[in-house]
């Protein structure tokens, strides 16, 4: 059976899609493209569809996984097209490539996130990313379905940034352009419990007194394997392009904002 | 482009620039629940220009988003009126209480989900009732959007506040807080409505909005409540019922649309992101209902019986699969099993769809063996799930009250078709509280169930099937035979209730197979005083919801203290509007709306109920009896057209 590994944004008001929104989405969006998805035996039957870890509810992102099992070989380049032209705009379809070895999820070390802060002071948050970078743990507690849960926000933050003047990433999280903003990067490793953007402000709040005005809003910009390198995200996808024919390379960490 | 023209209306509504409010709402939704129910987006939807058209249309149905959405006659006029160049409809929902007290604290108005424009902004805001239990939910709407809760208090820049579906054949109860109400199919009279009003905008509104009202009055088939007043005897009762004013009609008429093949929607049907109640694509096979169950005031008011033919429906379904990619097909009406070609339908479709993982629903409430073929072949493609059956009552005697012709034999031949055929599981639903019923008739529920039980274990050798039997609490409804009918009062259905529990509990050998399902009586007694108030219940609808009365249909929601405090409040007798039964002669609310039923008629068959008279189905034996057809001018509308469903192309 061949599978496809499918890059995918959400986008503008349907960052609103939980990660049941989404897999009821994309599950009819491929009876409408007509992709020949494999179905589980039994009773009940379910279409052959995996998701890698979602963004949560209310955050936008460029770099959402998922992968599909099929009966009949596919060209990844149609499929991208007609499941991108088979789903609501805003879950827009960025790359498809055919699954080569190797489990997906694996390569799916890292996060790369933005936050926007409307209306917050730029030398407050400078001030609280540096004092949150020089702690050694940052304790946080978030709200979890069995409780109360405290855990450190502070070993998965590899990089944490307050870019000067930046604009942002157009047309993500954010439907207001050219409003006041300070826009905070951050590179964060995927661990348990999940260390998420708003662990972080919750982290900035707790050792500078660090509390936005207005509800942050936040984008997923990219996802994969970091390059210990150059310290920068890899495209985890790569790696079946370089094993598998026909694929075309896409430039790893661009931002296809329609 | 608004046409305001050479003669300027009292206002130049539709000058300003109408904004999306959606940045505004973007920022509260981060803190309320299932935000991706504000957001629209929906395959399928519309955003049409706004300066491009001249009449714009707000089709709310005033329930949550999950159950508002899969709603079939909001998508219908939505995308009848969509089609019409130059007219807009957008839709909004009822905002759950989190949502509503965060724009009320930041002044963000009542929105539309397509283009998050202010409801207040347009022409008409169309509600669809299909239960008096969103009253309340419609006042938070006017309230959010700015527009005055009572009709009398608008002005030229609010909307047309207009009433159709099920609830709206008796609108006297919400009278004060509409400007209009329409009676029966909508789609002819949406398009027909917005002529009118573009007429009227495109001469410069003369006479403003009282002329537009008038207008739409004059034609008989929109009622305005405002040029009809109500007098009353000094015990309570109705004296009359008389327009105000020259030209406008005593009576007004429901609509009727005759062919159903003319009218194939929904055409593209809304797909959510969101989960709803009903996550497949449905198709109406046919309206109206002629079974005369003299309870159910959707057969009454839905007649005559209009099928859509097998050609069209396989047509739809094809459609519709493509356009949404559900994966589930309902086939709709008030008793589908009484297509005349359903046998070929179910065959073509379980057919068609073979292998493609798409199942087939059927709302089966028919008891016959028949219905056991129908569940084998819609079952083929998808999974078998439980199979449901109405007897509605629990003895023969009160199942001819009420006219649901099934004898205990003829569920027993089914149940053991059913069960002997693989089914597990069979669901019995009935109701509580009907006329003349007795305790007697609600522990017959239990005998059947266990008969049922006994039957299936025979039948299947196994231990391992159940039944599960719900019960619904009875509620007089206006234009039905039961219209006259004092209602039981809700300890009576309680004290029945628990009584029939304790049997299903006390029988060892039956008790684990038996699941049972009931609601207490209270909210019962409330749906009966709105379903047959009259004009003064509007008071007790502005009072509970001032005491924070929403979502009266869900039980989380629901205050029957609340509801009784706010009548009290209003000097209301509920007593007086649901437990008490009519007299012949005593003019009812709703008598001025005609839903085509003879009065003298349902009296009769009211008459019969109580001593036990069977009526025959039209369908099948023609009479013309009711009335319906003789003043409506229509007739029963149904095939068989010998036709059958060719097999799909593949692709």
């Amino acid at each position: 059976m061949q599978r496809l590994r499918v890059r995918y944004a959400k986008r503008g008001r349907l960052r609103f899609t939980s990660h049941r929104d989404i897999s009821r989405a994309v599950e009819r969006a491929v009876r409408r493209a007509d992709i020949p998805v494999a179905y589980s035996a039994g009773f009940s039957p379910h279409p052959k569809i995996s998701y890698a870890g979602a963004a949560p509810t209310g955050v936008a992102s460029e770099a959402e996984y998922l992968e599909i099992g099929v009966t009949t070989p596919c060209d990844p380049q149609q499929v991208r097209t007609d499941l991108d032209g088979s789903l609501p705009p805003g879950l827009d379809v960025l790359d498809v490539v055919e699954a080569g070895p190797g489990a997906l999820a694996d390569r799916l070390e890292v996060s790369e996130w933005e936050v926007r802060l409307r209306d917050a002071d730029r030398d407050l948050a400078v001030t609280a990313v540096e004092k949150f970078l020089a702690a050694g743990t940052v304790e946080v507690e978030r709200l979890m379905k069995k409780g109360p849960r405290r855990f450190d926000a502070r070993e998965a933050v590899l990089r944490l940034t307050v870019p000067e003047g930046a604009e942002g990433t157009e047309g993500t999280a954010a439907q207001v352009a050219g409003q006041s903003c300070v826009i905070l990067r951050m590179v964060v490793r995927h661990m348990t419990p999940a260390v998420r953007p708003d662990d972080v402000l919750t982290g900035l709040r707790l050792v500078a007194d660090f509390a936005p005005p207005v509800p942050p809003e936040v984008t997923r910009l990219a996802q994969g394997p970091l390059d210990d390198s150059t310290g920068a995200l890899a495209d985890p996808l790569d790696l079946d392009r370089e094993t598998t024919r026909g694929g075309e390379a896409g430039p790893a960490g661009e931002h296809d904002v329609g | 482009m608004t046409s305001t023209g050479h003669v300027m209306g009292p206002a130049s509504v539709g000058r300003m620039p109408v904004e999306s409010i959606f940045p505004r709402l973007e920022a509260l939704l981060p803190k309320v629940q299932k935000p991706i129910q504000y957001v629209g987006g929906e395959l399928n939807s519309t955003v049409k220009d706004w300066d491009t058209t001249d009449v714009r249309w707000a089709l709310m149905y005033p329930d949550a988003y999950e159950v508002g959405l899969p709603n079939q006659g909001v998508a219908i006029l939505y995308e009848i009126l969509n089609e019409l160049p130059a007219t807009l409809a957008e839709r909004t929902y009822a905002v759950w209480p989190d949502l509503e007290a965060l724009m009320r604290a930041e002044g963000v108005p009542q929105f539309t989900v397509d283009a998050h424009r202010p409801v207040r902004a347009f022409d008409v805001l169309g509600l669809s009732f299909s239960t008096e239990l969103g009253y309340t939910n419609m006042l938070t709407a006017l309230d959010l959007a700015g527009i005055p809760l009572l009709a009398a208090d608008r002005g030229e820049d609010d909307p047309i506040v207009l009433a159709g579906g099920h609830a709206a054949f008796n609108p006297e109860p919400v009278a004060e807080f509409l400007d209009a109400a329409v009676l029966g199919d909508g789609e002819q009279i949406a398009i027909a409505i917005s002529e009118v009003i573009r007429e009227w905008k495109s001469e410069g509104k003369p006479g403003g909005r009282d002329e537009l009202l008038m207008r739409l009055a004059e034609s008989g088939g929109v009622y305005i409540p405002k040029f009809y007043d109500v007098d009353y005897h000094p015990d309570g009762r109705i004296k009359r019922v008389a327009p105000n004013r020259a030209d406008v009609p005593w009576r007004v008429h429901k609509h009727t649309v005759m062919d159903l093949d003319e009218w194939p929607y929904p055409k593209k049907p809304l797909v959510p992101l969101a989960e709803t109640v009903h996550e497949r694509f449905s198709v109406e096979i046919f309206r109206g209902c002629t079974r005369g169950c003299r309870f159910c005031q959707a057969g009454m008011i839905t007649r005559p019986v209009r099928e859509r033919s097998i050609t069209t429906i396989g047509a739809m379904v094809e459609n519709g699969i493509k356009e949404s990619g559900f994966n589930e097909v309902g086939l709709l009406s008030l008793s589908s099993a009484d297509h005349s070609e359903i046998g070929e339908v179910a065959k073509g479709l379980a057919d068609q769809y073979e292998g493609t993982n798409t199942s087939l629903s059927l709302p089966s409430t028919r008891v016959d063996a028949f219905n056991i073929d129908l569940a084998n072949e819609f079952s083929r493609n998808g999974r078998r799930s439980g199979l449901t059956f109405a007897p509605e009552g629990g003895s023969e005697r009160l199942r001819k009250v009420i006219n649901k012709m099934v004898t205990e034999e003829d569920l027993i031949r089914t149940v053991t078709a059913a069960y002997s055929q693989g089914w597990r599981q069979v669901k019995l639903y009935f109701m509580c509280g009907l006329p003349t019923e007795t305790d007697e008739d609600v522990l017959g529920i239990a005998d059947l169930a266990k008969k049922v039980i006994k039957a299936g274990r025979e039948a299947s050798g196994s231990r391992d099937i159940r039944c599960t039997v719900s019960i619904g609490g009875f509620v007089p409804k206006p234009h039905t035979p039961f219209q006259w009918a004092g209602q039981a009062d809700h300890e009576t259905v309680d004290r029945r209730l628990k009584a029939l529990r304790e049997s299903f509990r006390s029988d060892r050998e039956y008790s684990r197979a038996i699941g049972f399902r009931y609601h207490d009586g209270k909210p019962s007694i409330v749906e009966g005083m709105l379903s047959r108030g009259d004009r003064r219940i509007g008071a007790v609808i502005r009072n509970v919801w001032e005491d924070g009365a929403r979502f009266d249909g869900w039980s989380e929601h629901f205050s029957y203290e609340r509801w009784m405090a706010a009548a009290a409040k209003a000097g209301v007798d509920v007593d007086w509007y649901t437990v008490r039964e009519r007299e012949e002669n005593e003019v009812l609310p709703w008598d001025h709306l005609d839903a085509g039923l003879d009065r003298e008629w349902l009296w009769q068959d009211w008459q019969e109920a109580v001593n036990g008279g069977e009526v025959e189905d039209c369908r099948w034996t023609p009479c013309y009896d009711c009335g319906v057809c003789p003043t409506m001018g229509t007739e029963i509308q149904i095939g068989p057209t010998g036709k059958k469903l060719l097999p799909l192309t593949v692709v």
